[in-house]
């Protein structure tokens, strides 16, 4: 996962010790309410229920649940919401962490700081305001309602402001002296030396917006822009009455993609939520 | 000073402010304004068509403090944060340390351990139901082989919330765990030789030489964390809806209802402005920390 460096001790097979025998039971337990979803899936709801392990396989609560939503218009809604999200992220952070890392000016401190309080003031918080906010703008009920307010990320400019910051002067100095302007310096300097920090902060994300409930199911009121999650929790709701096999069914759909991605690209994963906690 | 100086001066300034007019302009929009206009909510009365709403000073304030549902909501969310913040960071680190060992299977154990990060939490909730069914969950038929009656975790007052707060555990703890994994690695192994050398044991060596090593991990987790305990709450709406009796109510999700089911703008925005106040003192905490720690830089 992480780049494993294994301690400098003479190398040795693993031996299944005490701690091992805790860690697997651990791993186990972590991951049951995972595999009982899919072994729920993949039956009856009775045969689910009784893990009765000679139970006949199913797919019939995957037909069930995917014809009892709009699954594929929830899946393109979160897509193009985790799309233009970081895209207007990237941009507005680029800009904004370049302005506070190589342009020195009055009351760039302070501005700097009220940045920064974005990062205690959740957009979740403010949710009140917010809505009426995106209401005034018109906004409600579309995707770009539920991507706006996170675009000018206080993290990801404090984020870029830092990579930034790490690249040597001369390195820019050289590019003006060529007659680049400071756009040209921007884009052929600094944006590819920062490479790895924008990797870590788009996987992270987009793993976030993928996840993200409660703005969006506030902003969203129809199919055509509802997100996965809001269409999973209506999908999921008691009330709704389907049966434990179905939501099950419907759970694993809905976070398949993201899962498997995951599970593909694991350590890029990992290494992306480290660097933009530790940075 | 000479002219030429000043001019760069004026132009690096003017730059500097249109680069981030962008974004400044979005964080008006969605943060200082909204704070503003928060507090500026919270000084009124609920308008209805009958009676618009008029000036109220601090009057909401008022009501929401003589309000039981109020404290009881505080008081959730502070038992909450105060149990399932200490115990997911204390099963972070155990993992990390198992997950940090030479162990077999040290692949999947670090995979299970994080996979649930990776879930929405509305999908964690949808899978805890499961466990939680009366009678026929995962839960009650283990607890079952013991001769355990059913219970039912979600629907009574006295194990709601703790189901909640084993939900929470269950989704950070192997968050928490990737940054004391790598903390970890950068503790060079001649540390731990030298205190099996002198003879200490494991006990004394995780005491006096990991958990100081890790002080600045700690901080930094317990921040998210504690910024987390406000805003994780979407699995409540799957879970108890804050019920039986309030007995699960979270802040938030208070003012989510407030504000969207019964349609009370004023209490919902000093209940905001009280979070708002509460997230300020964390904040000012964390920038000294930013100034005094090479860790942030």
């Amino acid at each position: 996962m992480t780049e494993v460096t294994s301690p400098a001790t003479p190398r040795a097979l693993p031996r299944l010790d005490l701690d091992a025998v805790g860690a697997i039971v651990l791993a186990v337990v972590w991951i049951s309410p995972l595999l009982f979803a899919v072994w729920a899936a993949f039956h009856d709801a009775s045969g689910a229920i009784s893990f009765d392990l000679s139970a006949p396989w199913t797919l019939d609560s995957f037909r069930t649940a995917w014809a009892a939503a709009p699954w594929p218009r929830y899946f393109l809604n979160t897509t193009i919401l985790v799309t233009i999200t970081l895209a207007g992220q990237l941009v507005l952070c680029t800009l904004a962490g370049f302005a506070f890392a190589r342009f020195p000016f009055p009351g760039r401190d302070v501005v700097f700081v009220l940045v920064l309080l974005q990062l205690f003031i959740l957009p979740e918080v403010l949710i009140v305001e917010n809505y009426a906010m995106i209401a005034r703008l018109g906004l409600f009920d579309t995707i770009v309602g539920v991507g706006l307010p996170y675009m000018a990320s206080a993290f990801g400019i404090f984020l870029l402001r830092q990579a930034f910051k790490q690249v040597p002067k001369e390195l820019e100095e050289a590019a003006r002296v060529e007659g680049c302007s400071w756009a040209g310096v921007l884009w052929r300097v600094y944006i590819p030396a920062a490479r790895p920090t924008y990797l870590a902060y788009a996987l992270v994300s987009v793993a976030t917006h993928w996840n993200n409930f409660l703005w969006p199911l506030v902003v969203t009121n129809s199919v055509d822009t509802r997100p996965l999650t809001v269409g999973l929790s209506l999908f999921g709701a008691p009330e709704s009455g389907v049966d434990i096999s179905v939501i099950s069914a419907g759970t694993i759909m809905s976070i398949l993609p993201l899962l498997l991605a995951f599970l593909i690209f694991q350590r890029q994963f990992v290494q992306a939520f480290l660097r933009v906690g530790i940075k | 000073m000479s002219t030429s100086a000043t001019i760069t001066q004026r132009r690096h300034a003017l730059y500097g402010w249109m680069l981030l007019f962008p974004s400044l302009v979005l964080l008006s929009l969605f943060a200082f304004i909204p704070t503003g206009a928060t507090v500026w909510a919270s000084l009124f009365t609920r308008g209805t068509s009958r009676r618009p709403s008029e000036f109220a000073g601090l009057d909401t304030y008022a009501h929401l403090t003589s309000d039981p549902v109020f404290w009881k909501v505080v008081t959730n969310n502070l038992l909450y944060a105060g149990v399932s913040i200490p115990l997911s960071i204390g099963i972070a680190l155990g993992m990390a340390l198992w997950a940090n060992a030479r162990i077999p299977a040290r692949g999947f154990v670090r995979t299970a351990y994080f996979t649930p990060t990776m879930l929405p939490m509305i999908a964690a909730a949808n899978l805890w139901l499961f466990f939680y069914t009366p009678g026929i969950g995962v839960i009650d038929q283990i607890t079952g082989l013991f001769g355990f009656g059913p219970v039912n975790w979600l629907g009574q007052p006295d194990t709601a919330l703790w189901a909640v707060i084993a939900v929470t555990v269950w989704k950070e703890a192997g968050f928490f765990m990737i940054f004391y994994l790598a903390a970890l690695q950068t503790i060079p192994p001649e540390l731990r030789e030298a205190a099996t050398i002198e003879g200490a044991s494991r006990w004394t060596y995780t005491r006096r030489v990991l958990l100081p090593l890790l002080m600045p991990t700690t901080l930094f987790v317990l921040i998210n964390a504690l910024i987390n305990s406000v805003k994780l709450i979407d699995h409540l709406f799957i879970l108890t809806k804050g019920g039986p009796n309030n007995a699960s109510k979270l802040i938030l999700y208070w003012i989510w209802e407030m504000a969207f089911a019964y349609f009370d703008r004023p209490h919902a925005a000093a209940m905001t402005v009280f979070v708002l106040a509460v997230l300020g003192i964390v904040a000012a905490v964390q920038f000294r920390l930013i100034d005094r720690r090479a860790h942030y830089r």
